[in-house]
């Protein structure tokens, strides 16, 4: 069975297509990319998964649990992470509170005991400290660690954004586009972190790219969309060569 | 520059980075518990109503400095601390006892009131909390049995143990008791902000996008910062209540809830010392005033009372606060004590703000 299994999902934002009958299923431990023209409706099938958006039609399943009408926050808990497009943290708090706030569905403690600051808050923040070293090592955020967002680099921001969502332990994780506005070798270094997700974390990773180097690099099948709708699934390669895609890109040559 | 040489994790989760910080910090309240012996009656009531409004100021400083939330209807919830602790101490409930469940009663009903209300952000959950200000204000009138209507309430004095609290007759007493509670309370407040609970608080303020893909509930996050920040400021009204002794509905007007909103603001948004500073500003700037116009007269004099001046010299100061320091009192505190320890090393644009780009809103 699936991990995640995405079935005939549309959302229709008025007379809008943005996602019309897009199914897929994405293995455990596989890396899997969805990739398509600008507009084409990848990041509407992120905010579909992470439940932003209601599905106009159609089922999506994680792990055998229908997730369609669950809440945005309750998909977290079921061990599906993400990272935005467009970062999205916490910028008045250092690199280290952020990734802790990514321990929130771990926590066991209740606001009144936190109050008191019992001996298992301290407990527990010691336990989620030490995951969140763990992803500061993989992440190589040492110099960051006590530093403001507000005051980073957009490549150390990117970075966070992925640590946080690590720092969920989750099952499986949704990156929309990690590697948008990164150099040559930092987008070199994502492919490398996602490589070791996959393998020593055994981590699912359902990643938005238009970096074709990045895809082809990391991903085991690929998924391009055009105007909400399916176009190819496949390897990387049979995916760049189908006639569909090559079209959507490029446009249809003019036969005279 | 001072630098701490981290051994372990618990050098992050304690509430001081080290000995000297904390050292400090028992240094002021050793210092406060001895202020009576050295200072007269007037500024122990002065000092004593400040420490009041610190401790109101704390309370709205967790919603709007911490969760980002705006509310013009504090006034209403130091009116519900006030008034069910002076209602229920008439009735011989004893002061130990009626204390804390004024602060619940004034936080159950932030909570409750706060779930339909945290649907609601910025401008329209200011004017929502204004109305509902203006609600409870009527229900005070309307529920004379309790309240004593438009006529007002009297607070009896503390008694705890056979030893008495009273404002006037033992004011010293009084002091120590509300210095006693606005200690206790900062300690809870900075021990929440260090835990789970105090991030993700945070996290709502910051990116509510983002907080709810971290599995953060957003409207229960919201409801129970709502309901600490009205308790805080319930103990803060049961305490103004017994400083004020005799009260009516017009002790807690609109001006009170500005006021508040003054205090975090000019104290420093997103800081607990920043309560503390914003209500040293808002208590003392008017005695201050008071003071100087009095020694310009007798010194100079110059007659400078005519009505109003005080009032437009107290928001000349508070304008200027606004614009020219955003991040308040305590911001600038912070900005000093860098200079200081960099000194002379610190350049002018360090604190430049730098503007956040690519910050999404379309999912907003």
């Amino acid at each position: 069975m699936s991990l995640l299994e995405v079935k005939d999902l549309a959302v229709h934002f008025g007379g809008v297509k943005a996602v019309d009958g897009v199914s897929f299923s994405v293995e455990e431990g596989e890396v899997f990319s969805i990739i398509g023209p600008n507009g084409a409706g990848k990041s509407t099938i992120f905010n579909l998964i992470s439940r932003f958006y209601k599905p106009t039609r159609g089922t999506i399943k994680f792990d055998g649990r229908d997730i369609t009408h669950m809440s945005a926050h309750e998909i977290a808990p079921i061990g599906i992470a993400r990272t935005f497009q467009n970062i999205e943290l916490f910028d008045h708090s250092t690199v280290l509170d952020n990734l802790l706030m990514g321990r929130h569905t771990h926590r066991n403690t209740n606001w009144l005991q936190d109050m008191w600051f019992l001996p298992k808050v301290r407990r527990e923040e010691r336990e989620h400290r030490r995951v969140v070293e763990e992803v500061i090592e993989f992440l190589e955020l040492e110099a960051y660690r006590e530093k403001l967002i507000a005051g980073l680099p957009y490549g150390v921001r990117k970075v966070v954004e992925i640590g946080r969502a690590l720092a969920m332990g989750p099952k499986m994780i949704l990156l929309d586009e990690p590697a948008s506005g990164l150099s040559v070798e930092e987008s070199q270094e994502v492919a490398y972190w996602v490589e070791d997700m996959r393998r020593d974390m055994g981590l699912t990773v359902l990643m938005v790219e238009h970096d074709m180097s990045l895809v082809n690099q990391v991903s085991d099948r690929v998924l391009a969309v055009a105007q909400g709708q399916p176009l190819a699934m496949g390897t990387p390669a049979e995916v760049q060569s189908d006639p569909q895609v090559k079209a959507a890109y490029l446009g249809t040559e003019v036969y005279e | 520059m001072k630098v701490i040489f981290k051994t372990s994790y618990d050098n992050d989760i304690d509430l001081h980075e080290d000995w000297w910080d904390r050292g400090k910090m028992i240094a002021l309240v050793a210092v406060m518990a001895v202020l009576p012996f050295f200072l007269g009656e007037y500024y122990m009531a002065e000092i004593t109503n400040t420490l009041i409004w610190s401790l109101a100021g704390m309370g709205l400083m967790l919603l709007v400095g911490h969760t980002g939330q705006a509310s013009l209807g504090h006034a209403a919830f130091l009116a519900i601390g006030a008034y069910t602790d002076a209602a229920l101490m008439n009735v011989g409930v004893p002061w130990l006892v009626a204390f804390p469940l004024a602060g619940i009663a004034a936080g159950v009903f932030g909570a409750i009131v706060a779930i339909p209300a945290v649907r609601m952000s910025g401008i329209y959950l200011a004017i929502a909390t204004l109305a509902l200000f203006v609600i409870v204000e009527e229900a005070i009138i309307i529920a004379e049995p309790i309240t004593g209507g438009v006529g007002g309430l009297f607070a009896p004095s503390i008694t705890i143990a056979g030893i008495d609290f009273d404002r006037y007759a033992s004011l010293n007493n009084f002091y120590w008791l509300c210095l006693a509670v606005v200690v206790l309370v900062t300690w809870l407040y900075a021990n929440l902000m260090r835990s789970p609970t105090g991030r993700s608080f945070l996290a709502v303020r910051d990116s509510e996008v983002s907080a709810r893909a971290l599995g953060i509930n957003i409207t229960r996050t919201r409801s129970l910062a709502f309901g600490l920040s009205c308790a805080m400021t319930g103990l803060a009204g049961a305490l103004m209540g017994h400083f004020i002794t005799f009260f009516n509905y017009e002790l807690f007007s609109v001006f009170i809830s500005i006021n508040l909103l003054l205090v975090v603001t000019i104290g420093g948004l997103g800081f607990i010392q920043g309560a503390f500073f914003g209500a040293i500003l808002i208590t003392a700037v008017p005695q201050l005033i008071a003071i100087l116009r009095d020694g310009a007269m007798s010194t100079l004099g110059l007659d400078l009372s005519m009505p109003g001046l005080d009032t437009l010299v107290f928001s000349v100061i508070l304008i200027g606060f606004i614009i020219y320091e955003p991040t308040g009192l305590y911001g600038r505190w912070l900005k000093i004590r860098f200079w200081l320890e960099l000194f002379p090393l610190a350049r002018r644009d360090m604190f430049r703000r730098q503007k956040t780009y690519l910050k999404t809103e379309r999912m907003k």
